[in-house]
Formats: C-alpha cells, sequence, structure tokens
C-alpha cells in the first residue's frame, strides 16, 4: 500500500489534520466564548473546547499511531528520517522564540520601563505627572500596587532543588540513550523511567510552591509586572515540562513494547532534545525570575 | 484546477471530491487550495477596501458609521497581510519548490495538509465577531488597527476571538515554513548545491527562517494581551509596572521582519522571471543571494524605525535610524542585478515580464519612500499620516502583490498545460497599473500635506486627491475579476503549452511535461 517515489515515503491521503483542524477550531473557539464580555455574561460556557480537547487528543492518537505503525513497517529510509529531524530543530527553535518574547519583556520592564516610571530618562513626564510617588524598585507591582503587597519566592529553596532535578533528568535521560546504543533494554527503560518521574516530580514540586505564593507571598498573578513575568514565564515552562514528560512516557512505553533499534529510534532523540530544551529555559529562569530579583 | 491533472501511473488511493480535498497530502493539490483560499481572502480584503475608499470620496460621514468604517480598516489589513498576501507566497512554494529543485513532493506532506487546513477555521475566527451584533453595522469585530495595539485592542469586547485567531494562523505559518525548510534542505536533487538553488528557493528559505523566528513572538505578544484583559496580568499597563510601549517592541520585532516574509518571496519570482525575459543569466547570482540573507539579517534589528515618535530616547532614536537606512544597501544590489540583467537582454514583454517590471519599478519608489520614513526627524512630520499609507502600498501592492501574479502567470501554463490569453493578461496588467497608481500616488500629497490615516473624515482641502484615490481604488479593485476570468479560462482550456514554456525559461519545472504529472520526480534528475 505504500508509496515511495524515489525511496521519499509520501503518505496517503489523512484525514488526522483536517481532524487536528476541527479541534483546534473548537477548543479555542469555545474558550473565547466562555470568556466574560462587557455586558457581563459569556456567551457559552466551557464544554465545547473540552470537546475541542477530546478531538484534538483522538487525533494525537491516532496520527501519532500512524506514524509509528508506518515507522515499525520500516517505510521510512534515511531521507524521511532526516525531514523529521529536521521539522523537531525548528520546532524546538519557535519555541525558544516564543520564551525570549517573554524573557524580552521581562528585560524590558526591568531595565526601560520602570526605571522609566520612577523619573528615570527622558521620560520624565509620566513620573512627573501621573506618578510622582513612585520610586523604581525590583520586583514590583508598579504604581498602583496592583494585587496588594506581595513577597517573592526564594531561589534557595524548591528552585534550587528543581534545578537539581532537571539537571539529574538531562543526565538520566543521556544514561538511557546509551542503553539504547548499546542495545541495552533494561538500562535504556530505567533511564527513561527516572528522567520521566522526575519530569513529575518538577511539575508537583511546582504547583506546591504556586500554592505557597498564593497563599502564604500574596505573590499572584496578577501581582504587578513581577506577577506576570513570574507566572507567565514559570507557568508556560511547566506546562513544557509536562508536555516533555508526556513525550518522554510516550518513548517509555515504546521502549517497554521493544520499538527503537540502535540505528532507528528517531522519537527517543526527538524527546530527548525537547527535553533539554526545556532544562536551558529552566536555567534562564532560575537565574533571572528566581535569582537575580 | 483539478481537470488538468492528468494519470496517475501509481496505484496509490485516490479520493475525489471533496474528500480530495480535505485529505490531500499533495503538494500541487495543497498548493492549488493555499491560491485559492488566498484568492477569496484578496476579494474579501478588497471589498472592505472599497468600502473604505467610497466612505472617503467625499468629506463627512457619507455611508458607515466610524466603528465600522475602523472595523474596515482593521480587517482589511489583516485579511490581506495573513489572508492574501502569505498564503499565496506559501501556495506558491508548494507547487514550486519540489518542481524547482528536483523532490517527489514536500518533505512532511501530512503536515502540509494541516498547515493549510488551519487556516479557513483561523480567518473564521477572526471574522465572526462582525455578525456578532445586533445587526450588521453594529457588528463586534476587531476595530483598532491591523497593529492591535495595546491599550486600545485591550478595550475590545471580543478579543479573545481575535487572540485565538492569531495564534491558529501562528500555528500554520511556522507548520508550513518548518516543511519549506526541511523540503529544501532535505530533498534537492543530487548536485543541487546550495549555491545552486534557483533564487525563488533561495529567498523562501530564508522567509521560512524569518517566519519561524517571528510568529512565537507574536504570539507571545497575542498571549501578553489575553493574560491583560482577562487574567490580571499587568505587561502593558503602567499602573502595574508595565508599559504599553512594551507591546509596540514586541510586535515590531514581529512585524518589521514580517514586512520582509511579505516581499522576499516576491524577489525571488522577480529574480526567475526577468533573466527569462531578457534570455540571460541573473546577473550577480551570489551577490543576489547574499543580499537577502543582509535584508533579513538587518531586519531583526530595525523594528524601532515604527516607533520613532513614541518618546524613545535619544540614542534609540539614533540607533534605529541608522540600522534602518542600512536597508537601502543590500536593497539597491537587488536592484541594480535585476536592471544589469535586462541590460542588452533580448527582451519580450509577455504579461509575466511586464508584471515584473512594473515591480520593480514601483517597488523602488515605495523603498525610496521607505528612506525617508526611516529618518527619524523627518518621521515625526510623515508618521501616521497617508504617506505611511502610500508607502506601504507601494511595497505591499505593486511589490508583494505584483510579485504574486507575477508568478502566477509565469507559471500558470506548467500548472494547466494551458496558455492564459495574452490579450487579457496585458489589459489586466495595465488596468491594475492605472489604478494602483491612481489610488495610493496622490496619498504621497494628502500625506505630507498632514492627513492622518484611519481616520473616517477629513477636512475639505483633501477631497480632491480623496476622489482620484477612490476612482483609481475602484479601476484597480474591478480589474481584478479580469484575472480571475484569466484564470479559470485558462483552467478550462486554450493553446496548449509547451514543457519550456517560455523560449528562454531556465531550471528543472521546464523539464517536465505541462501540465506538470501528479507526482513531481519519481527519480531525481541529476545536476551537472
Ligand atoms: C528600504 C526599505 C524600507 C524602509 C527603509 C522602510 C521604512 C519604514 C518606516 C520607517 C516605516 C514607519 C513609518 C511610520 O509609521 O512613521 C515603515 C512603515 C511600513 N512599512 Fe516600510 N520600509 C521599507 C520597506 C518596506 C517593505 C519591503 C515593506 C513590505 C513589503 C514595508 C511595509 C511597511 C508597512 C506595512 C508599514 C506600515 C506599518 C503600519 O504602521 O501600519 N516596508 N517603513
Ligand atoms: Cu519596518
Amino acid at each position: 500500500m505504500s508509496s515511495t517515489h524515489g525511496g521519499y515515503y509520501v503518505p496517503q491521503p489523512s484525514h488526522w489534520p483536517i481532524t487536528g483542524s476541527i479541534g483546534l477550531f473548537l477548543a479555542t473557539g469555545g474558550f473565547a466564548m466562555a470568556l466574560p464580555d462587557k455586558a457581563g455574561d459569556p456567551i457559552g460556557s466551557l464544554g465545547v473546547m473540552y470537546a475541542g480537547f477530546a478531538v484534538l487528543a483522538v487525533m494525537l492518537f491516532g496520527w501519532f499511531g500512524t506514524v509509528i505503525k508506518e515507522s515499525q513497517a520500516g517505510m521510512y529510509n534515511d531521507q524521511v528520517d532526516r525531514s523529521f529531524r529536521m521539522g523537531m530543530t525548528w520546532f524546538i527553535f519557535s519555541e525558544v522564540m516564543f520564551f525570549a518574547a517573554f524573557f524580552g519583556a521581562l528585560y524590558y520592564i526591568r531595565i526601560f520601563a520602570d526605571p522609566w516610571l520612577g523619573g528615570a530618562g527622558n521620560n520624565l513626564s509620566t513620573h512627573e505627572w501621573l506618578y510622582p510617588e513612585y520610586t523604581s524598585h525590583w520586583p514590583t507591582n508598579g504604581p498602583g500596587n496592583v494585587g496588594g503587597d506581595f513577597q517573592t519566592m526564594g531561589p534557595w529553596g524548591i528552585p534550587a532543588i528543581n534545578t537539581l532535578i532537571l539537571l539529574c533528568s538531562g543526565v538520566t535521560v543521556t544514561w538511557a540513550h546509551w542503553g539504547l546504543k548499546k542495545e541495552n533494554r533494561g538500562q535504556l527503560i530505567l533511564g527513561l523511567f527516572a528522567t520521566v518521574a522526575l519530569g513529575f516530580i518538577f511539575v508537583g514540586f511546582q504547583a506546591y510552591e504556586y500554592i505557597h505564593a498564593y497563599s502564604d507571598l500574596n505573590l499572584k498573578l496578577n501581582s504587578g509586572a513581577y506577577g506576570s513575568t513570574f507566572y507567565m514565564l514559570t507557568g508556560f515552562h511547566g506546562l513544557h515540562v509536562t508536555i516533555g514528560a508526556i513525550m518522554l512516557l510516550v518513548v517509555l512505553l515504546r521502549s517497554m513494547k521493544g520499538h527503537f533499534s540502535e540505528e532507528n529510534h528517531f522519537a527517543f532523540e526527538a524527546a530527548a532534545w525537547y527535553w533539554h530544551f526545556v532544562d536551558v529555559v529552566w536555567l534562564g529562569l532560575f537565574i533571572f525570575v528566581y535569582w537575580l530579583v | 484546477m483539478s481537470e488538468t491533472m492528468t494519470h496517475d501511473t501509481h496505484h496509490d488511493e485516490h479520493p475525489s471530491g471533496i474528500k480530495r480535498w480535505l485529505f490531500t497530502t499533495n503538494h500541487k493539490d495543497i498548493g492549488t487550495l493555499y491560491l485559492w483560499f488566498s484568492f477569496i481572502m484578496f476579494m474579501l480584503g478588497g471589498a472592505m477596501a472599497l468600502v473604505i475608499r467610497a466612505e472617503l470620496f467625499q468629506p463627512g460621514m457619507q455611508i458607515v458609521d466610524p466603528n465600522f468604517f475602523n472595523m474596515m480598516t482593521t480587517l482589511h489589513g489583516l485579511i490581506m497581510v495573513f489572508g492574501a498576501i502569505m498564503p499565496a507566497f506559501v501556495g506558491l512554494a508548494n507547487w514550486q519548490v519540489p518542481l524547482m529543485i528536483g523532490a517527489p513532493d514536500m518533505a512532511l506532506p501530512r503536515m502540509n495538509n494541516w498547515s493549510f487546513w488551519i487556516l479557513p477555521f483561523a480567518a473564521t475566527m477572526l471574522v465572526a465577531p462582525m455578525f456578532m451584533g445586533d445587526n450588521f453595522m453594529s457588528g463586534q469585530g476587531p476595530a483598532f488597527g491591523w497593529t492591535f495595539y495595546a491599550p486600545l485592542s485591550g478595550q475590545y469586547d471580543k478579543l479573545a476571538f481575535f487572540v485565538f485567531a492569531v495564534h491558529l494562523l501562528g500555528f500554520s505559518s511556522i507548520m508550513g515554513s518548518i516543511n519549506i525548510i526541511a523540503t529544501i534542505l532535505n530533498m534537492r536533487a543530487p548536485g543541487m548545491t546550495l549555491m545552486k538553488m534557483p533564487m525563488f528557493v533561495w529567498t523562501w528559505l530564508i522567509t521560512a527562517f524569518l517566519l519561524i523566528a517571528v510568529m512565537p513572538v507574536l504570539a507571545g505578544a497575542v498571549t501578553m494581551l489575553l493574560t491583560d484583559k482577562y487574567f490580571g496580568t499587568s505587561f502593558f499597563d503602567a499602573a502595574g509596572g508595565g508599559d504599553p510601549v512594551l507591546f509596540q517592541h514586541v510586535f515590531w520585532f514581529f512585524g518589521h521582519p514580517e514586512v520582509y516574509i511579505m516581499i522576499l518571496p516576491a524577489f525571488g519570482i522577480i529574480s526567475e522571471i526577468i533573466p527569462t525575459f531578457a534570455r540571460k543569466k541573473l546577473f550577480g547570482y551570489a551577490s543576489m543571494v547574499y543580499a537577502v540573507a543582509s535584508i533579513a539579517f538587518l531586519s531583526f534589528i530595525v523594528w524601532a524605525h515604527h516607533m520613532f515618535t513614541v518618546g524613545m530616547p535619544v540614542a534609540g532614536e539614533l540607533y534605529f535610524m541608522y540600522a534602518t537606512v542600512m536597508i537601502a544597501v543590500p536593497t539597491a544590489v537587488k536592484v541594480f542585478n535585476w536592471a544589469t540583467t535586462m541590460w542588452r537582454g533580448s527582451m519580450t514583454f509577455e504579461t509575466p515580464m511586464l508584471w515584473a517590471v512594473g515591480t520593480v519599478f514601483l517597488f523602488t519608489i515605495g523603498g525610496f519612500t521607505g528612506l525617508m520614513l526611516g529618518v527619524a526627524p523627518a518621521d515625526f512630520q510623515y508618521h501616521d499620516t497617508y504617506f505611511v499609507v502610500a508607502h506601504f502600498h507601494y511595497v505591499l501592492v505593486s511589490g508583494a502583490l505584483f510579485g504574486i501574479i507575477a508568478g502566477v502567470m509565469y507559471w500558470l501554463p506548467k500548472w494547466t498545460g494551458n496558455m492564459y490569453n495574452e490579450g487579457l493578461g496585458k489589459l489586466h496588467f495595465w488596468l491594475t497599473m492605472i489604478g494602483m497608481n491612481l489610488t495610493f500616488f496622490p496619498m504621497h500629497f494628502t500625506g505630507l500635506a498632514g492627513m492622518p490615516r484611519r481616520y473616517s473624515d477629513y477636512p475639505l482641502q483633501f477631497a480632491e486627491f480623496n476622489q482620484i484615490s477612490t476612482i483609481g481604488a475602484f479601476i484597480f479593485g474591478f480589474s481584478q475579476l479580469i484575472m480571475l476570468y484569466l484564470i479559470i479560462k485558462c483552467i478550462k482550456g486554450g493553446e496548449k503549452a509547451t514543457d519550456e514554456v517560455w523560449e528562454g525559461s531556465h531550471g528543472l519545472e521546464w523539464t517536465l511535461p505541462s501540465p506538470a504529472p501528479y507526482h513531481s520526480f519519481d527519480t531525481a534528475p541529476e545536476i551537472k
């Protein structure tokens, strides 16, 4: 049934992409309809959004399932493998740029916006006319003291432990890779298991930290510029850790089923690259969000 | 263009009817979908432009109310940028890149389908709020300009729809670009080194890189808008320590590379067409490649020339001014190379060549006004006037759009197997040329005289120029129906095209039969 063109596998028509589009449309449209309107009541409830996520989940199972089947059936040659690798590399680059936008916002606010609000530079008038009382400082929730007084999360408690956890998980995933290369299934599975476990422990600690910040420190998403950058950066990072851990979990389950060989294991490497990317982002967060406050 | 597909030598399953288009993994089918989608959006965005011009025919409020007018300017810009120009280029890439590099298809065909099929949903999400009011005129579409500056956009009631529409558009662009890069880097025929690639392929490689770099930043910008409005963050709120100007930085960090995303593939098309009809090799191929690469690099470090009047520190004004005018250097390299390619060529002026020469000529005018705008102290006068509108329509209409039409005319015989009607093609070109210049040239004058952009009314002294613009716009708009007729006629039949199509054509796509077979290169050709 496969149609290979000059050896390159060109798949048959597929209904998964359009299924994915419908899922995305329902998920985002449903969410938009459930958000409050100026008039007050939203025009929809979250049901449509959940339905969209369900469709997306089905699509992911179906699409990846197809790809895995094709891969196991040996339909992909080295050139197809290279296409996948390039695809993953550039996808990770796009993710880097997404985080860059939020890091950029953090730097801009700290280096420019906040000092200007305090009267520095040539933007004196905002300070003079609107916020004469305000002196620039970081962390800040602005001249409006938006969200009320708060305390920051110190770096040397849970964040430092989380740094260690992620660094260790980088080691375990590499150890698993060595196992795969040596055809040592036990080492592969054990390494992956440790990595996934460390990933979920990280997420658990992060959740605990958020609860602590909300209930004890009054540090909230709406705590001005500091709260915004803190939660958006760490929140998106946490989401990516979760995605990465799920990817590794799938790779773990596939390893247990006997998938992957010494030279054919793109999925493993893709998940591992993603994991290292998430790791590096965390180091940036640890330094600029937790440490240098 | 389905009728023109010839037999298929493979035993693949081929769904027919609507399923063929919904499920397709074929680069030609997907290219066709992109191009038709783009054309529909072009008509929709064009209709909105005509509403704007009709309202501005005379001073005073004539036809629509101000909020509806704002909705029209906003949606016109967004639909043209994200719905018409960008998908048209991706459609051309889908059709042409595999043909030009000797590949069987795109590298990731299923993802290719997904990139396209997100677009109609995104467009629906963008336009839907227009129909959510009590009546059409009081629709709740976005009305804050295509640049959606905070804090104005934060007051928009249906902001979430807008934000998610942008997310979906970005998703589609990123996947499309990943696919194009993987195709170009991984699927070239043996012997086609990077420096032997056709210019169109080169420009798309660099454009795809720009897209992957900046679409996520745009996603970040709209995400911040979303959380600022609905979840209490303070990115753009000074009371919380944020800054509305931050929005402009993030937006234009995306926005300036975006304008090059919309022109570089057009440069590539022009660089294919001019050598064909001048019957000479492209002059300075290597310098063309380096020029595109330098333009792409510079496009990342000039964004705040859109913000000269927001109150940046003087050092910032100076830096962004010098960086901006530096772009003129590689751009001039390209223009000189095109001119030199034509110099002493055996030139003929078939329709694609008319469009190509028209593009070079008018784009250069837009480049010059860009330079004027790039001079920070001068921009204080020009900023947010019709002078800016004139500038970006000279680069976008007579740069990007003309380039797209040039490419469509150039490759149409290869796609359909039939020649288009040359008389209609020339008529379309000249009417468009006249309409375009009548519409946008007077805007230089109204702008310099101080008429602000994005207003639904204006003082009496601007009336004459605005009337000329409106007449031009209607000529321009209705001439596009000629193109529609020409294309449909060409799909349906006409004089058979040869494989080379053009006497001076060069490149792999012309070695395939016309129309090109459903699967492009089953065995990779050898490049010497
Ligand atoms: C020589 C190269 C160019 C230079 C120096 C240049 C410079 C500028 C400057 C300084 C502005 C801001 C004017 C203002 O708001 O006061 C501007 C606006 C604009 N330019 Fe260019 N430009 C160049 C080429 C292009 C190209 C190739 C395109 C697109 C194909 C383009 C599209 C735009 C658009 C869309 C705007 C208006 C954005 C808005 O405010 O809505 N420009 N340009
Ligand atoms: Cu710009």
